[in-house]
């Protein structure tokens, strides 16, 4: 279908990173946004980019030392992590990782106490060791977003920000355009990439897609010296040191959501302490540091905890990432441009990441996982 | 049976440790008088304020713009407690009152019940001194937590002896520990005369007001005094550069149509306005309004000073400082300072961002050689995508992401931004707040007894297993081990 009209909706890492692609491709395309650029969960997570589980993880490592120079401009990208262990749960649960990360070919070695503080000298003279991974991880999430609208634009893609999707409109069994404020947008092929909104805009024309957002949160702090390796994991903290220094880590409970229409509410909570604790736990020559913010971001997730990346309905294609989008942004977006142009992905098998494996999926599957609105008691 | 989520916040977040009828944020004079008219109403009345400021956070310039012309006073604490008693005599009727008082005690969050935090137990208020952080309940909560300096960035004006006039305030009102002589002040308005009144009454030298306007501000006999004691005011003039050496400023060149003047002081002081300090309020989610006659960006305001929050009130300057005239004069400020100092001047100090780079939206130096695509991306080109937004223009060029929380830099950035746009300063771009509203140390702010529930409900992500299992293992026997194993708590 090269040369028709794509519209993407989301202007989300996982949906910009989809445009960037069809527009590479030759396709022109326009991203909806009810905001500004990669202002959900897209910029508000730790930059990790380490999933050795999805069929698109061999895609997203081979692309991200290449993305600055595709996209043009920085991702701060870095590769490798470390992953230290504070009790022996966690250093029998690590080295469980690294034997899985080894027997699929991402090369992983045990590392001793000494040599962890090598690598992270931030962290505790008191771990127990843990492993360091030679491949994944991290990038600048703000920064990479807003590469993936430049990019797409220096290509002649169109965003339009502040332009909510109100509906998906169809017509013999296709969708033939995306009504919005402005009027509806016609199209060949829509991709919905729009996060927690994605169900309520399937729902529309008659498609289940079952997921549910919650709250995830995050502290920040003034910068520390640089540590040979940023991406430093460990005691139930996901989190990275940024190229300016600060360390932003996060883990922990999260509160489900009913979301609406709309930008969710997105307020922290005062689980800020029990993350400062465990970052002064995991990194206490940073104890002394100072905590300069707080932030949350809305994730989606499906019940399974995988992508949905699918053609339905002829030509609308779901790239749903279950809260794990931002690492395997390079790759997603290759997939789900396969996806649009050719019905499958060139560069992996993804099939059991199709809607149809939600098919008996019991209305009240919610309810039986507990993931229903916060309350507090 | 309801099955819950072992992962989720519900039942986890703490309750407070301690709960007062009535909470009152900052002991100037409106939080002062309401915990007197609280106590003398039989409530439980906790007053805290933040002085005396620990010495490293006033060397960064929070929450005031100290610019490091304290003197070592400040490096006691305990006599800057005394100090601070004797300076504020009405602090002494709340203690006969029975009101608790807590000194270099901050409020740096403000966890109020709203959409998304349904998680919350009940409305707390984080709290933090040098040694710990706790959270306490409140049925009433007054937030009177002031006003804070507006600051304009000029060459030279990273230097030690440019400050605020609030600080300077604190700094000789309060902590006596002012360490100037002689001092240059920015704006002729009240909060300008005013504080030359306050600095001559404290016997130090006040060389000239610098004015960017053709007339002087402010009220008249007020101007009449300054006057009388042979202070200028230097209209239609704006500070070029602050220069001096190792102790900081030495002198300041001014700038008109007709010339530069050289003026010997060690102190710039900024006292163009007075910024409402909002920040606990806007970081708990109350709504906000830019209320010109009120100071910009202030709660809205019901009747007795309710904010959108409920059992949450707001009282003082960070209701709003009466002053209408306040967004138009901040913004004539950064006109002509924009107009006369180079483009290479830092805007964020803490980031070391300048207005050039700002400007340009281009990402900071550290990161190597800007690539020729992002050469060619600028505020203009970014304004085609939209009106301006300080938060995305924050997050690209690290303007106000540093240890100062945008304290020296947000103002006169939203002032930059709206002026590209072409719009009216009322109508500049906003960026929020949030907790911790002060910089507080890691180990400080750590709950060191949380609850066994925090420690057993931890999961690194969501506490979905199947997510993690390798792509090739879905569906087949080796799934049910990955899970069993990687089940609960660890997994990255």
């Amino acid at each position: 279908m090269t040369g028709g009209n794509v519209v993407v909706i989301g202007a989300g890492v996982t949906g910009l990173s989809t445009a960037w692609w069809l527009a590479r491709s030759g396709v022109s395309v326009t991203v909806l946004d009810k905001g500004v650029v990669g202002w959900e969960a897209s910029s508000r997570n730790g930059g990790g980019a380490s999933h050795y589980h999805s069929p698109l993880f061999a895609e997203e490592q081979r692309l991200w030392p290449l993305m600055d120079d595709l996209l043009g401009y920085p991702t701060e990208y870095r590769r490798g992590r470390v992953i230290a262990a504070m009790t022996e749960k966690q250093l029998v649960h690590y080295h469980y990782m690294a034997a899985m990360f080894t027997e699929l070919g991402y090369a992983t070695d045990h590392i001793d106490a000494r040599q962890a503080v090598e690598l992270a000298p931030l962290l505790s003279d008191e771990n127990l060791g843990g492993i360091q991974l030679h491949f994944g991880g991290h990038a600048n999430p703000q920064r990479t977003v807003q590469a993936y609208a430049w990019a797409l634009q220096d290509l002649g893609g169109r965003i339009m920000q502040n332009t909510p999707a109100l509906r998906l409109v169809a017509a013999g069994g296709q969708v033939t355009g995306v009504e919005t404020a402005r009027g509806v947008i016609g199209c060949d092929a829509v991709v919905v990439a729009a996060g927690p909104q994605t169900g309520a805009l399937l729902a529309g024309i008659g498609i289940d897609l079952p997921l549910a957002a919650a709250r995830a949160e995050m502290i920040i702090t003034e910068p520390a010296p640089l540590m040979p390796v940023g991406g430093v994991d460990g005691n139930g903290l996901y989190g990275r040191q940024t190229l300016r220094g600060n360390l932003a880590y996060g883990g922990g409970p999260h509160e489900w959501l009913d979301t609406g229409p709309g930008s969710p509410p997105r307020p922290t909570s005062p689980l800020a302490r029990n993350l400062a604790r465990r970052v002064a736990e995991l990194l206490p020559k940073a104890a002394k540091l100072r905590v300069i913010r707080s932030w949350a971001g809305v994730v989606e997730n499906t019940p399974d905890g995988r992508p949905v990346l699918d053609r339905v309905h002829g030509n609308v294609t779901i790239g749903v990432m279950s809260g794990v989008g931002f690492g395997l942004s390079p790759a997603s977006g290759h997939a789900i441009r396969d996806l649009v142009i050719d019905g499958q992905c060139s560069f992996a098998e993804i099939g059991k990441l199709r809607l149809d494996r939600f098919a008996g999926l019991a209305p009240d599957w919610r309810e039986q996982r507990g993931w229903q609105t916060g309350t507090a008691a | 049976m309801t099955v819950r989520d072992p992962f989720a916040l519900d039942g986890k977040l703490p309750s407070p440790e301690a709960r007062f009828e009535t909470v009152i944020v900052g002991a100037g004079p409106a939080g002062i008088a309401a915990a007197i008219t609280a106590a003398r109403d039989g409530k439980s009345v906790l007053l805290i304020d933040e002085n005396p400021v620990a010495p490293d956070l006033m060397r960064t310039d929070v929450p005031l713009f100290y610019g490091m012309r304290m003197t070592g006073a400040v490096e006691t604490p305990d006599r800057m407690i005394e100090t601070l008693l004797n300076s504020t005599p009405a602090l002494e009727t709340a203690l006969d009152l029975g009101v608790e008082v807590l000194l270099g005690t901050s409020a740096w969050g403000l966890y109020a019940p709203q959409p998304g935090l349904a998680t919350l137990p009940e409305p707390m208020l984080g709290l933090a001194d040098a040694t710990r952080s706790w959270l306490i309940g409140f049925d009433q909560l007054v937030v009177a937590a002031g006003a804070r300096d507006f600051v304009v960035s000029f060459d030279g004006w990273e230097q030690p002896g440019v400050m605020g006039a609030l600080a300077l305030d604190m700094l000789l009102c309060r902590y006596a520990a002012f360490a100037g002589q002689r001092i240059v002040i920015l704006g002729s308005g009240d909060l300008a005369l005013r504080t030359a009144l306050t600095a001559l009454a404290h016997g130090i030298a006040v060389a000239a007001l610098v004015e960017v306007r053709g007339t002087a501000q402010g009220d008249a006999a007020l101007r009449a005094r300054l006057a009388a004691a042979g202070v200028p005011v230097l209209t239609n003039h704006v500070i070029l550069r602050a220069e001096g050496g190792a102790n900081g400023v030495e002198r300041v060149i001014i700038g008109a149509e007709t010339g530069e003047i050289t003026i010997d002081c060690d102190t710039v002081c900024l006292a163009i306005s007075a910024i409402p300090a909002i920040e606990l309020l806007a970081a708990a989610g109350a709504r906000l309004e830019i209320n010109a006659a009120r100071g910009g960006h202030v709660p809205i305001l019901g009747a007795n000073g309710t904010t959108s929050l409920a059992n949450v009130s707001a009282f003082g300057d960070c209701a709003g400082v009466e002053d209408a005239d306040a967004l138009a004069y901040r913004a004539a400020w950064v006109a002509a300072i924009g107009r006369s100092c180079a483009a290479s001047t830092n805007i964020c100090q803490c980031e070391a961002v300048s207005r050039a780079d700002l400007l340009g939206i281009q990402p900071p130096r550290t990161l190597g050689e800007r690539s020729p695509a992002i050469a060619c991306r600028s505020l203009e080109t970014l304004l085609h995508d939209g009106p301006p937004d300080q938060d995305q223009v924050k997050r690209l060029t690290r303007a106000g992401m540093g240890l100062c929380q945008g304290r020296r830099c947000r103002d006169q950035v939203s002032l930059l931004l709206g002026a590209a746009a072409g719009l009216p300063p009322e109508a500049a771009p906003f960026t929020g707040y949030r907790a911790p509203v002060r910089p507080i140390p890691l180990a400080i702010l750590a709950d060191w007894n949380e609850a066994p529930g925090m420690q057993d409900g931890w999961d690194v992500w969501f506490g979905v297993p199947a997510q993690w299992t390798p792509y090739r293992d879905i569906d087949t026997p080796r799934e049910a081990m990955h899970i069993a194993i990687l089940s609960g708590g660890g997994h990255i």
